[in-house]
């Protein structure tokens, strides 16, 4: 077990150094001087120079990204070019943010996939089954720029119950204005309810026609005790796993939530980063965004492990 | 090796034919059909169907800003007094040849490494799954926005982007399914004959391999929309004055409380496009169960 988890953990940071080396050969190759950008058209030659020595961009590329690993490996994320402030000032901020928008909309929306997804496959070709099942179609089928525009159409132009953009003042907590929290919450929470409850009811059904199911219930065995004892550690296997994967669906999601409702997450800086050019910023966000992925990911094979004695992990 | 291509492309057509009977069968496929023929007419006419330009202006736009909805323009216009509908329905060709295309790299992708991973196995496989792997271990997105950010957003590098980031998980399901393909007596016997590996993949596990090809291609089309349909959301997609549903939706935000028809025109399209996509997916998966069970009969 420790050897599986110490495998799979070197297995990502070898990952995430391949990545870093990849955005950094990226954007070695883009034309462009980052000197020219960051001081614009009108600097001059002499002081285009001065910038490039500060930066250290005279010296090879290799050095340059040694240096750059170095310096993260110490927890020196360095500065951004654009915003001209330590890289780990504005992350930390930043990820502070997008976990709370992240836990409130899971907290929320997992759980009453799971419950909804378990009705519906006990319960298949009933009318209700047909409405959940339809809901879920249409959920996985809208992006998630088009329902959080509806909420903002609904909630703020028309009823004027809630604000129409997540703006947060620095040095503001998200938690003591929860209302800003809502619609990007729900947007997220839309698909995701859809995406889990639509896999947990294929799962449900597919356990309900297995024979161990048909003696449990044949046995004379109260249905709450089949359903809590017999399906549900069964069904919820493949369930996990589709939870994980649908992290890695929401940090995607996350990046259009926050750029639909102006919410300063970190989805936000990495489309910022894209559009300045802004290299050591994006690196740190990609570097970021990858990790929790690929941990998400360890940690689901780990739970599918703990639930299911068959699997044996090594 | 052509005549092998050849036949192997008129057993897929006979098997293509045979499922559309069955999808026609199904709720979920009458449902879908319609929605998806639409589209699928805006695609290859709309530009001939409309009433007015796409992409001229007026030439006093104020006049002719954000009108709301009348019968001289049905769904109303924009910020620049073009019409909405008109530019609705150009915007439909080049989203869904666009998400049609990468979607289409990615399956022909998938499938050629899927079923020579699973048929050749060994080295190959072992291979071919790991750089899969890796590629699996990035979000989509975060992929997408990589790679369109160095190459530059254009309609061509959009869809090779998500063929590219489909193929992963399509090379996984037909890799597994062509394994089992790979016990069963007529690929053995074909291989005892002395087949070509070539032959044997084209022609016997091919054919066996589109049922699952058929559901997973209709499944990535979805998701091949959302992405375009993001990305063009979030500025990487197709640039300006041409219409994209995803820009023109973005573009609307801040017109949302005096003129929202010019954003909810385009978010009933690209809706009803991926919902139709999606109710298909749903007909192709129960038409190939009912294709199974007809054959067992």
């Amino acid at each position: 077990m420790a050897r599986f988890i110490a495998r799979r953990l070197g297995l990502i940071c070898i990952t995430l150094l391949v990545v870093s080396l990849v955005i950094f050969v990226i954007t070695e190759l883009l034309p462009g001087d980052v000197a020219a950008m960051i001081l614009g058209k009108e600097a001059t030659e002499e002081s285009l120079e001065r910038l490039r020595e500060e930066l250290g961009l005279n010296r090879p590329a290799y050095e340059r990204y040694l240096s750059w690993v170095g310096d993260v490996l110490r927890g020196d994320l360095g500065d951004s070019y654009a915003l001209k402030l330590p890289i780990t000032d504005i992350v930390g901020r930043r990820l502070r943010h997008s976990v709370i928008l992240a836990a409130f909309a899971f907290l929320v929306g997992v759980p009453a996939a799971v419950a909804a997804g378990i009705w519906a496959g006990i319960h298949p070709n009933t009318k209700l089954d047909r409405i959940v099942s339809m809901t879920g179609l249409v959920g996985i089928s809208i992006p998630e720029f088009v329902t959080g525009l509806l909420l903002m159409l609904l909630f703020s132009s028309t009823l004027h119950l809630l604000p129409s953009s997540s703006i947060i003042l620095p040095g503001v907590n998200p938690l003591t204005s929860p209302q800003i929290l809502i619609m990007p919450a729900l947007t997220i929470t839309s698909v995701l309810f859809a995406y889990i409850m639509r896999m947990t009811r294929a799962n449900v059904i597919e356990v309900m026609q297995a024979d161990y199911i048909r003696t449990a219930i044949l046995k004379g065995l109260p249905m709450k005790r089949v359903i809590l004892r017999h399906l549900f550690p069964n069904a919820m296997l493949p369930t996990i796993t589709v939870i994980a994967s649908s992290f890695g669906w929401m940090l995607g999601g996350i990046i259009i939530v926050e750029n639909v409702f102006a919410y300063p997450g970190i989805g936000q800086l990495l489309l910022r980063s894209i559009e300045t050019h802004d290299i050591p910023l994006l690196e740190v966000v990609t570097l970021i965004v990858a990790g929790t992925y690929a941990i998400s990911n360890l940690l689901a094979d780990l739970s599918y492990a703990a639930l299911d004695p068959r699997v044996r992990l090594g | 090796m052509i005549e092998i291509i050849c036949s192997g492309l008129v057993a897929t057509w006979r098997s293509i034919g045979n499922t559309l009977r069955l999808i026609l069968r199904t709720w979920s496929g009458r449902i879908a059909l319609p929605i998806v023929l639409l589209h699928l007419v805006l695609t290859l006419f709309g530009p001939w169907l409309a009433p007015y330009s796409p992409t001229a202006m007026p030439e006093s736009i104020e006049q002719y800003q954000n009108l709301p909805p009348s019968l001289q323009f049905w769904l109303g216009t924009d910020q620049y007094g073009r019409d909405v509908l008109s530019r609705v329905m150009c915007g439909a060709g080049s989203l869904i040849a666009t998400a049609g295309g990468g979607a289409l790299l990615g399956i022909m992708l998938g499938a050629v490494v899927g079923m020579s991973s699973g048929y050749k196995g060994g080295r190959v496989d072992e291979v071919f799954m790991r750089v899969m792997d890796g590629l699996m271990s990035f979000p989509t997105l975060l992929l997408a926005l990589l790679v369109l950010f160095t190459l530059g957003p254009s309609r061509f590098n959009i869809a090779a982007t998500i063929g590219f980031v489909s193929m992963p998980a399509i090379a996984r399901v037909v890799r597994s399914t062509t394994l089992s393909l790979k016990t069963m007596e007529f690929v053995q016997s074909a291989r005892l004959r002395g087949e070509s590996t070539f032959y044997i993949i084209f022609r016997e596990i091919l054919p066996n391999v589109l049922p699952v090809l058929g559901v997973e291609a209709s499944v990535r089309f979805s998701y091949a929309i959302l992405s375009v349909a993001s990305l063009g959301f979030l500025g990487l997609g197709i640039q300006p004055p041409s219409p994209d549903w995803g820009l023109m939706i973005s573009q609307s935000r801040r017109f949302l409380v005096i003129a929202p028809w010019v954003a909810l025109a385009p978010m009933a399209a690209v809706a009803s496009l991926v919902i139709g996509v999606n109710l298909l997916a749903d007909g192709i998966r129960q038409a190939t169960r009912m294709a199974k069970e007809e054959k067992h009969e």
